[in-house]
């Protein structure tokens, strides 16, 4: 998952250009103005350019094995909460409440544990406490998609008050205090600091998450009934298809995610971090939109997700590393957040027009 | 045309209110295999709510609906789907950012063989390649079944759309407006499909406010007003004229040609919809 690796997926696709000889010219445009259609390349390109920048700007210095493994780590929790808000935005709807569905897990899977055998706890517990976490994830996800399903609350609203609850639970099972002992050891140690191959666990967890449900989104009836209900929602249920039952499905996989990245909190910082992810909403959904899916449903893609998590990510990196206040990094983000929309409005009121 | 054939659909005496609105006061409704029906009517006269009643989108207040003599009650649009009705939307019901073949299997979808198949894996050159066939088989050409339908012209979309229901349907298609939106050569292109379809015995229900259309390429055509089916007409043998007059009321007192039973004692004229 780290950038080199996107970059050989994407110069993959290339050769047909130049191999295409003599009608190859008319040939490499169409390749060319079709590429240009698709989202995730300009995207694409952005992550390109940053990379090159930063590579160029501190020669040794931002190209390091130390700084694209931190790259990955620090991106994994996102991408995996990311994949999820891939699936929900493509339905037209949000999700606003992951932060504090990732603390309840958290808290859930931490409560358990401390009462189980604390740090100390054994190979049972842990099993215990990551089914726990994504139980209540996924609980607590389908739940707002049962409500959004009604049609009655939109999902902005009702994730909106899932933010508030979610966080509100957590913090009346603790005291708002983050509980002492809420990782296991074992956790940490596997999970958590573990590598294979010398990539952290944490970095293949997430990888193979985004694989798997990008091959969901793309290439199976689930993805298609998602898109296909961001894209008219009427035509869907007129076309027979249970759409209340599947932004359940979609909330609640949402839900899940969040479930999974609270585990993969736990095991890499050991604490619950009650109030350290407010803001985690907003930099996924930033994510997600730089990726290319539209806030309007029915067009996005997982990969383009995964392009959207590294911007930031080599954003942040990259500005330490060239010795610029990282804080630029949020407002370069924003103006591109803005600057992705707009263009997404754009295309959409073109393509309209054809 | 075929019309002394055994109806393939009939209606009778359907009621359906809204609140205190009748917007059907017992609608007769009939129609043959290999026919083109035209229902038409004023504002209000309850086309849609007839339509929505036979393609199994509402469910009837009273009366009876009878596909091939069997008395029916569609528990849905898919119900209906199932017993081979099939509707072309006004709107199309199409998804736009889904590609042609996509929209064709919307909630049919093909799935590989195998595990891949139990775990939802679509088949999509299956799907594409039947896609490709379907709208062939309707003599449209679409360059590209893997554009997103909104890329595509309204034409096009169109017989996406018809495509879809001509696919599955083996009994009946209700298409409301389907030219509404069309230029000139694109509705005669809709019209011919419309025509083609018919042939093959399948019934075609068209919804039109268009009287030259209409004439054209129905074989008959049903009028209602006021809830009711006030007029049914061989196409050939009518004018646009007495379709209005009957459409309107200035012609009543009865202007029956075949089978059209009485116009209704001019009730209360409120507003069906």
């Amino acid at each position: 998952m780290s950038a080199d690796s996107q970059e050989l997926r994407e110069s993959s696709k290339l050769p047909e250009a130049p191999l295409a000889g003599a009608d190859g010219r008319q040939r490499a445009a169409e390749v060319l103005r079709r590429a240009a259609g698709v989202s995730e390349v300009w995207t694409f390109v952005i992550l390109v350019a940053l990379v090159a920048f930063f590579t160029i700007a501190a020669p040794g210095k931002f190209f390091t094995t130390y700084d694209l493994t931190q790259i990955a780590v620090n991106a994994a929790i996102y991408l995996v909460l990311g994949v999820g808000m891939t699936f929900v935005i493509i339905t037209a709807g949000i999700d606003l409440s992951i932060g504090s569905v990732l603390v309840l897990s958290a808290v859930a899977a931490g409560e358990y544990n401390i009462h189980h055998g604390g740090p100390e706890a054994g190979w049972g517990t842990v099993a215990v406490c990551v089914l726990i976490a994504l139980a209540v994830g996924t609980g607590w996800g389908a739940l707002q998609g049962a409500v959004v399903a009604t049609g009655k609350v939109p999902p902005l609203i009702v994730t909106l008050g899932g933010l508030g609850a979610a966080l509100g639970i957590a913090e009346l099972a603790t005291g708002g205090q983050d509980p002492a002992g809420a990782a296991a050891a074992h956790l940490q140690n596997s999970l958590g600091f573990g590598k294979l191959l010398g990539i952290p666990w944490l970095v293949i967890l997430a990888a193979v998450v985004t694989a798997a449900f990008g091959a969901v989104l793309g290439g199976t009836r689930f993805g298609s009934h998602t898109l296909a209900i961001g894209s008219n929602p009427t035509a869907v249920r007129r076309a027979g298809i249970p759409v209340g039952r599947h932004l359940i499905k979609v909330y609640g996989l949402m839900g899940l995610l969040a479930g999974l990245g609270a585990v993969m909190w736990l095991s890499s910082y050991g604490t619950t971090s009650i109030a350290g992810h407010s803001t985690d909403n907003l930099k996924v959904i930033t994510a997600v939109v730089l990726g290319g899916t539209s806030l309007f449903g029915g067009r996005g893609s997982v990969l383009g997700t995964v392009i959207g998590v590294f911007i930031p990510a080599v954003l942040t990196t990259g500005l330490i590393v060239i010795g610029v206040q990282q804080y630029w990094q949020d407002v370069a983000v924003g103006v591109v957040l803005v600057a992705a929309v707009y263009i997404d409005q754009m295309r959409r009121k073109t393509r309209e027009r054809a | 045309m075929a019309s002394a054939r055994e109806p393939l659909l009939a209606a009778h005496g359907v009621v359906k209110r809204f609140g205190h609105v009748q917007a059907l006061q017992g609608a007769d409704f009939t129609a043959c295999p290999g026919e083109v029906v035209a229902l038409i009517g004023d504002n209000g006269a309850g086309k849609s709510t007839l339509v929505n009643v036979l393609s199994g989108v509402l469910a009837p207040d009273g009366g009876e609906v009878r596909l091939e003599g069997v008395p029916v009650r569609f528990s849905g649009p898919m119900d209906a789907q199932r017993h081979g009705v099939e509707t072309v939307y006004q709107d199309l019901s199409l998804a736009p950012d889904l590609d042609a073949a996509a929209n064709l299997y919307l909630g049919r979808e093909m799935l590989r063989g195998g595990v891949w198949g139990r775990l939802g894996v679509l088949d999509r050159p299956a799907m594409r390649r039947e896609a490709v066939r379907a709208f062939a088989e309707l003599g449209v050409e679409l360059k590209d079944v893997t554009a997103p339908v909104t890329t595509l012209s309204g034409g096009q979309r169109q017989s996406v759309a018809v495509a879809r229901a001509v696919a599955f349907a083996n009994k009946v298609i209700f298409m409301d407006e389907p030219t509404a939106a069309l230029g000139v050569v694109q509705r005669s292109r809709v019209l011919e499909t419309v025509r083609r379809v018919a042939d093959r015995g399948i019934c075609v229900v068209l919804i039109s406010h268009n009287m030259p259309e209409v004439l054209s390429v129905a074989d008959r055509v049903e009028v209602l007003r006021l809830g009711r089916r006030v007029a049914s007409f061989t196409a050939a043998d009518t004018t646009i004229e007495e379709l209005v007059g009957a459409m309107t009321g200035s012609l009543d007192g009865p202007p029956q040609h075949d089978t059209a039973r009485t116009g209704p004692a001019v009730t209360e004229a409120e507003e069906g919809r």
